[in-house]
């Protein structure tokens, strides 16, 4: 149902209004979690990524695979995280990263409806590429779930527009070679990719993976329609808590409502 | 030959034996993948690429390996026994026949670094060895738990020049030393291959790697129909990821031989495991009510991975391999027992084969079984050492 999907609206239209997106990432099941997810919509994110902690995350960089495990020693589940986010009262849309298993382990369209049930707009599955996204692309399209689908600098030109065709809500610009992580500067790679990608696709473009502070954030936005912020977000909950993610974020948004 | 289609032929288009395989990886990799399967399919349909690397497989790994009978075991176990000598080949295991394959290949793509994982380190020192050899870069990732208790195999990869680096995340054994050259991967795929030590990862490893060590079975075929003038009834072999096993059972796969892949008990994917996605592939893997995957523990570090090559999952579902355990304590009791009735220390990892031998030869009476000596045990002494005190 292309142009239908409510979230790629939505973001079209903040988009179309002249707003940069702002898609700040905290890992779920880390203790206070949500007051970090309430700090983050009440400061300016557009969107809202929850991290389902996985023990083998090989998209990660330290940052967040420390989130992870301290996550899942917590007692972290799926389970636990979506019960929790379902209790959230925020008013931004509210996606999932998660690794592929923690979708195919209890079925596609189980974890669909256990996400669709909990609230959930969207998922994001950084080891599920276009080939293999079918099954789960369809059980998602079936609870109105946007599957957001990852673009890499390493794709060649024929490949982007396919893997823009099956995107919805946005499509993540895959900001550099490597995983996630901050970086002292942003990488060519970043706006190179995002401009092919808005040269193919009228979707919301949005860089994830090293935007790394909000200088980098205006940068990528020169071209990109919005950032993602993963690392980043994540070193400051861990080491201030909620109020750090929400100064954080309001700073980033402040930078990008001035930047353009 | 065999009018039929191997069961062991090419996977499908997605990669797929059966329900398992695939490539799920990230996006960043799926150029690589493609591009790995498309050079090692025009690389082995290549008469010259086939020669140079029998070639080296020859005149530099010491290719072919003997078939030695143990008779003294054997006649101890009631049964007739033979090992296929992989332990003899150059870096002592049959990990170099893949290693040569796929360091060739990265020439050929004209990369100039390789990465690999390694549990018991047999595959880092053999991907250290190679890389030597063919003036190629190498770093290897090593679980921190291994570097202790392999030092003498982080020494070596260290002597043929490869960086080493301990991985201290997760259960810091091979499934996080996978996970971090994958890491490594994703970042510097333009200048690196991955050079993946077992029949799994995402398409076309688990077949490209199967077809490296594909000699072991053509070559086992061919000793045990001089020697014996048939097939063995039992072919062994241990199952981590499960690239000796692949190869072994290769050569009879299509024949009337029983298929027996040993593991770990602690680490048993097919045995314990089900159906999931990691490292790339779908396969049987050890993973808890929520998908989060299981720490294996094993006494044997290349044996010590949750998760099992996609081919054995598609040979254990249509019921042509089986897939028994082994204990801990049965593996330290079958080293001893082959280093004593036969003057062979075999690697822990090939131990399993040699205790399941032993605990089933009461079943197999007058039978031949033909076991795959996968690696030598030289690297096991010390932590041997420390166990029988």
């Amino acid at each position: 149902m292309p142009g239908l999907d409510r979230l790629e609206t939505r973001l079209r239209a903040s988009r179309d209004a002249g707003r940069k997106l702002l898609v700040p990432y905290l890992t779920g099941g880390l203790p206070g979690w949500t007051d970090g997810v309430r700090a983050a919509a009440a400061n300016g994110a557009d969107v809202i990524e929850i991290g389902l902690p996985f023990s083998d995350p090989v998209m990660d960089g330290p940052v967040i695979q420390e989130a992870s495990q301290r996550a899942l020693d917590a007692g972290a589940t799926p389970v636990t995280i979506l019960e929790e986010a379902r209790s959230l009262d925020v008013d931004v849309p509210l996606v999932v990263m998660c690794y592929y298993n923690t979708i195919h382990h209890p079925g596609h369209q189980r974890f669909a409806a256990m996400l669709a049930s909990a609230g959930i707009w969207g998922a994001i599955v950084p080891d599920l590429p276009l080939e293999e996204s079918g099954p789960w692309c369809a059980a998602a399209d079936v609870e109105g779930l946007s599957t957001i689908m990852l673009a890499a600098p390493t794709a060649p030109d024929d490949r982007l527009p396919l893997v823009c065709a099956r995107a919805r809500g946005f499509v993540y610009s895959v900001g550099l070679l490597g995983v996630t992580g901050e970086r002292t500067s942003l990488a060519a790679t970043a706006t190179a990719l995002a401009r092919r990608l808005k040269a193919v696709t009228d979707v919301p473009v949005i860089v994830g993976v090293g935007v790394s502070n909000a200088d980098q954030a205006v940068e990528a936005c020169r071209v990109a329609d919005g950032v993602v912020q993963g690392a980043s977000v994540v070193r400051r909950f861990m080491a201030e808590g909620a109020d750090g993610v929400g100064e954080y974020v309001a700073e980033v948004r402040r930078a990008l409502d001035q930047g353009f | 030959m065999n009018p039929t289609p191997s069961i062991m032929s090419k996977p499908s288009e997605s990669g797929r034996f059966g329900d398992f395989g695939g490539r799920f990886v990230p996006e960043t990799l799926v150029p690589a993948c493609q591009e790995l399967e498309v050079a090692f399919t025009e690389a082995w349909a290549d008469p010259m690429f086939r020669a140079e690397l029998d070639s080296i497989l020859k005149e530099y790994a010491g290719r072919p390996s003997i078939l030695t009978e143990c008779h003294q075991l054997g006649a101890r176990l009631g049964i007739r026994l033979l090992l296929k000598r992989e332990d003899l080949n150059h870096t002592g295991s049959h990990k170099i026949n893949n290693v040569l394959g796929q360091t060739l290949l990265a020439k050929r793509m004209g990369k100039k670094r390789i990465v690999a994982e390694t549990g018991a380190g047999q595959h880092g020192v053999a991907s250290a060895t190679a890389a030597a050899l063919m003036g190629l870069e190498c770093k290897v990732y090593m679980g921190a738990v291994d570097v202790e208790r392999q030092a003498l195999n982080v020494f070596r990869m260290k002597l043929l020049g490869a960086e080493v680096e301990a991985v201290h995340s997760g259960s810091r054994t091979l499934k996080d030393a996978v996970n971090e050259a994958m890491r490594d991967w994703v970042a510097s795929v333009e200048s690196t291959h991955y050079c993946l030590g077992s029949v799994m990862g995402p398409h076309p490893y688990p077949w490209m790697v199967r077809e490296f060590h594909r000699v072991i079975g053509n070559e086992a075929f061919a000793q045990c129909q001089e020697r014996i003038g048939d097939v063995p009834d039992v072919v062994v072999a241990c199952v981590g990821g499960g690239s000796n096993a692949i190869g072994i059972f290769s050569g009879f796969v299509d024949t009337r031989a029983r298929l027996v892949g040993v593991e770990p008990a602690g680490g048993a994917a097919v045995g314990r495991g089900q159906p999931g996605v990691v490292h790339g592939m779908r396969s049987y893997l050890m993973q808890d009510e929520y998908g989060q995957v299981l720490e294996a523990h094993s006494v044997s570090a290349g044996l010590d991975y949750p998760g099992v090559g996609p081919e054995h999952s598609y040979l254990a579902s249509i019921g042509r391999a089986e897939y028994p355990t082994v204990t801990d304590a049965e593996v330290i009791e079958a080293f001893q027992l082959m280093a004593r009735t036969e003057g062979i220390i075999p690697a822990l990892e090939c131990a399993h084969a040699v205790a399941w031998i032993s605990r089933e030869a009461p079943t197999m009476q007058g039978q031949t079984i033909l076991m795959n000596l996968s690696g030598r045990g030289d690297k096991d002494v010390g932590q041997m050492m420390e166990i029988l005190g």
